[in-house]
């Protein structure tokens, strides 16, 4: 049995430790916000944030999320009223929406760390999520709301 | 409204955000349900699209499918702006696969185009039933009724019923062949912007993708396949992957073997452990250079498909005669969602949930597969994580079912990416060959297009009959030239082949519109005044050239180290216009912003164009500067995203759009935006750096790479 935190809640799982988290998050816990994409972490689909940190979970192994805490889309907020989460409404971001959660949660995890990011910062952090529907210049709107309306 | 089946009450469930497992309970396969108006106290259901219920809820039953393009919200606008529902109270529901909805294929950017007058019909319908039900109560005749946001209202008396409390009455009168439409100058919801209704779950995680689908006792799965399309597998080692932590099962299914598991992880590491060997088919020894052997190899067909005035005479007798041949590559759809589909089978028939682009025909494949008569398979629609043309084939599908059957249970199979890329259905190549003809004045007098493509519709089959469609696009050449002719050539490839965003008019656009920019340099005129002085004076593509080199700047210096390139094509019935502006930056070509101009007949989403011309930019962007597929032995050699980069978000360039006002009925969107991206790029890099970019992906010769950006040749 392997203990982890997600979305303040403590899970246990049983399953290997080495299975990515992605994987204990969609099939073990049945937390389908988060995507699969390429299983490579050249994506990003997949994000979610560790301790605050946006990382790709088809790359961390779950036996090293012991004791951390994981925050899903499904996490973000109790509503999906998380400023992001608005920003994103506000500017109609999503077409298919498979790549929105993992756009979400790295936009959340930037802007928790920086208030207010430039275009660079929004690029570096940004652009290891890709979407084929073509929505970045609307993330890139919406983030830049968020950082307006006050996400933290 | 009859019952509803389980998986419309699932996903009614799911719509409203109340869970994600679907509901539980044995197989129920019913006989698809049509909808008979007038029956069931349920609701008013005046055609399979529509349902208002005795709460006044208005439900539309999407029978395309939503893919990103927007069609969830856009067929609901149509409905509920004939039925002047109160779009509050106004749900969607993706339909199963069942009758009164035509084909369900959502393809050729069709849903708004086809789905427009079938929508505002059974919007009109409902409306006008509803209408004569308070008529009726009220002893008035129905024309001194009007109707407005889910009431009918008779003003000369005062008096108001909302639609909920008319339901049961309406359903009784018979369903109008010929309600009466609104007058386009009366549209309160359709030509103005309406926020998607399928946003707030995509961004709350909620919105259930096919790979999203739990159904009780359900295993996961994944497939060994041969790499290429007609191989076999040789040899594997069940015990191996059974033993593996997780796996259940190895079955033997006719495309490859399925090894079940309780976890998609554990059906991955299992069918690793299985060690597959594959024998090759027919075409496992092709490779690149084979294939482009055979295309530039093959005959030309008998016949042109345009041909007009003597190509070869105007030729002969040309001021100036110019020729140039194109390379288009193979590509893959990659779209972001890898193909999956959950299926169960019993004694009693088979139930789906697919993200499929054509559920019918996954209904009717699945039956011929299973050997079941259509009616006892069930194909449920979930949202799609990107279509692109890939989930048209239902491969995927035919194969879930095929898998559960062997399992013995719920069964979802999940694609790698790396199987996504193999298992692709692939954009054809194509070698444009291409001619011209221009007079002393530079106007042009001939025009010839040699189209060297493999087609999608004759694939495999052995059967040339029907046209082979790879003229589309080119066949339209809009230009006025006195001899024109347009003619393909069709090599077989041993590569499976499909329709891909704008599907052919995707790499003709490429040919047609940089040759053209050829000619234009040839005649020393400006690019935009040489095609419009060619046009027709009331073709589409005049307005949105105008007004693209109007938003564009066109005609002004761009900024220091940058030029522009324009480029129009129509099809799917809209007409587009770009201009890109692009600079080379460390040797790399660099776009900053296209101008989009778009004839399209009434917008019905003013926002849901603009983000289709934006998503058609990138996906066309993504091809023209990295998109290319290889081939090795039969198979696909890039088979993930470091191979395939689409591109990314800080390479985005700006993308503004503008519409070309119009009240004419609605046409495509999904697709026209793309076809004009590459020879509008490869247009702006001749005009800053002298290159003639004729193959895609576009690649910068090293020596001019390497030089100064900002340096025009000419």
């Amino acid at each position: 049995m392997i203990t982890l935190t997600v979305n303040g809640v403590p899970r246990q799982v049983d399953v290997p430790a080495d299975t990515p988290l992605l994987w204990v998050l969609r099939d073990a816990l049945a937390l389908t916000g988060t995507k699969f994409g390429c299983g490579l972490g050249a994506c990003g689909s997949c994000t979610v944030m560790l301790d605050g940190e946006a990382v790709q979970s088809c790359q961390v192994p779950v036996g090293d999320v012991r004791g951390r805490g994981v925050t899903t889309i499904e996490g973000l907020s109790p509503d999906g009223q998380h400023p992001v989460q608005r920003a994103w409404v506000a500017d109609d971001v999503p077409q298919c929406g498979y790549c929105q959660p993992g756009q979400i949660v790295a936009a959340a995890a930037l802007l928790a760390r920086k208030p207010h990011p430039t275009d660079a910062d929004i690029d570096d952090a940004m652009d290891g999520i890709l979407c084929r529907c073509g929505t970045y210049e609307r993330i890139r709107r919406a983030i830049h709301r968020a950082a307006r309306e006050g996400a933290r | 409204m009859t019952a509803p089946t389980l998986g419309r009450r699932a996903f009614l469930e799911i719509a409203a955000g109340t869970g994600l497992w679907l509901a539980a309970g044995p197989l129920r396969v019913e006989a698809s349900a049509p909808a008979p108006s007038g029956a069931a106290a349920a609701g008013l259901h005046p055609a399979a699209w529509v349902n208002v219920d005795p709460q006044g809820g208005v439900t539309v039953f999407l029978g395309y499918q939503e893919m990103g393009q927007g069609a969830y919200t856009n067929t609901a606008v149509i409905v509920a702006e004939e039925l002047d529902a109160d779009w509050a109270t106004v749900r969607v529901v993706l339909a199963d696969a069942g009758p009164g909805f035509g084909r369900m294929v959502t393809g050729g950017s069709s849903s708004v185009r086809r789905g427009f007058e079938p929508l505002r019909r059974a919007g009109a319908a409902a409306r006008e039933m509803l209408v004569g039900a308070a008529a009726a109560r009220w002893g008035v005749d129905p024309a001194s009724c009007r109707t407005a946001r889910g009431a009918v209202l008779h003003p000369a008396s005062g008096r108001r019923a909302g639609y909920g409390e008319l339901v049961a009455e309406a359903a009784r009168l018979p369903v109008p062949e010929n309600p009466r439409l609104k007058d386009p100058k009366d549209f309160t919801l359709v030509g103005r912007r309406t926020p998607r209704l399928d946003t707030p779950p995509k961004v709350r995680g909620t919105a259930v993708f096919g790979i999203d689908v739990r159904v009780p006792g359900m295993l996961h799965a994944a497939v060994a396949r041969p790499p290429d399309p007609g191989g076999k597998v040789a040899a594997w080692d069940a015990a191996r992957a059974l033993a593996v932590p997780g796996v259940r099962r190895v079955v033997e299914v006719p495309s490859g073997i399925a090894v079940v598991a309780t976890g998609t992880w554990a059906a991955f590491r299992g069918r690793d452990a299985l060690g597959a060997t594959f024998t090759p088919g027919p075409a496992g020894t092709l490779d690149s250079a084979a294939i482009a052997r055979r295309v530039a190899e093959a005959p030309r067909e008998p016949r042109p498909g345009r041909d007009e005035g003597d190509v070869e005479r105007a030729i002969a007798a040309a001021a100036t005669r110019i020729s140039a041949t194109y390379e288009m590559p193979f590509l893959a759809h990659a779209p972001m969602e890898p193909m999956n589909c959950t299926a169960r089978v019993d004694a009693s028939g088979a139930e789906l949930w697919a993200p499929t682009q054509g559920p019918l025909r996954v209904r009717a494949d699945v039956a011929r597969a299973l050997g079941l008569p259509e009616d006892k398979v069930v194909v449920h629609v979930t949202f799609l994580g990107g279509g692109f043309g890939r989930r048209l084939y239902d491969d995927f599908a035919v194969e879930a079912a095929l898998v559960a059957r062997a399992a013995g249970a719920p069964v979802q199979v999940t694609w790698t990416r790396e199987d996504d890329f193999q298992g692709d259905w692939f954009r054809p190549c194509g070698r444009n060959e291409m001619r011209a003809g221009l007079d002393a004045k530079g106007n042009l007098v001939a025009w010839h297009a040699l189209v060297r493509a493999p087609s999608i519709s004759w694939q495999g089959s052995g059967n040339r009959t029907g046209e082979p469609g790879v003229l589309e696009g080119s066949i339209g050449m809009p230009y006025r030239a006195g001899a024109v002719r347009v003619e393909a050539a069709v090599p077989d490839v041993g590569v499976r082949l499909g329709a891909w965003r704008s599907v052919y008019a995707s790499q003709n656009a490429f040919p047609d519109e940089s040759f053209v920019d050829e000619l234009a340099h040839a005649a020393r005129r400006d690019p935009v005044e040489f095609r419009r002085a060619h046009l027709p004076p009331d073709h589409p593509l005049q307005a949105a050239l105008a007004l693209a080199a109007e938003k564009s700047g066109w005609g002004r210096k761009p900024a220091p180290g940058r030029a522009r390139g324009v480029a129009c094509y129509t099809c799917f019935g809209s007409s587009v216009a770009e201009v890109a502006e692009v600079s080379v930056e460390k040797g790399r070509i660099r776009v900053h912003r296209v101008v989009v101009a778009v004839s399209c007949g009434i917008a019905v989403n003013p926002d849901s164009v603009a983000a289709q011309m934006e998503g058609s930019v990138v996906y066309g962007l993504s091809a023209a500067l990295r998109g290319e597929i290889t081939f090795a032995k039969g198979a696909a050699r890039e088979l993930n995203f470091p191979d395939q980069d689409p591109l990314r978000l800080s390479e985005m360039p700006r993308v503004e759009v503008h519409v070309v006002p119009s009240t004419a009925a609605p046409g495509g969107i999904g697709e026209p935006g793309l076809p004009p991206v590459a020879p509008a790029v490869a247009n702006a890099v001749f005009a800053l750096t002298g290159q003639r970019l004729r193959s895609l992906p576009l690649r910068l010769k090293a020596a001019a790479a390497g030089r100064p950006s900002g340096t025009p040749s000419r």
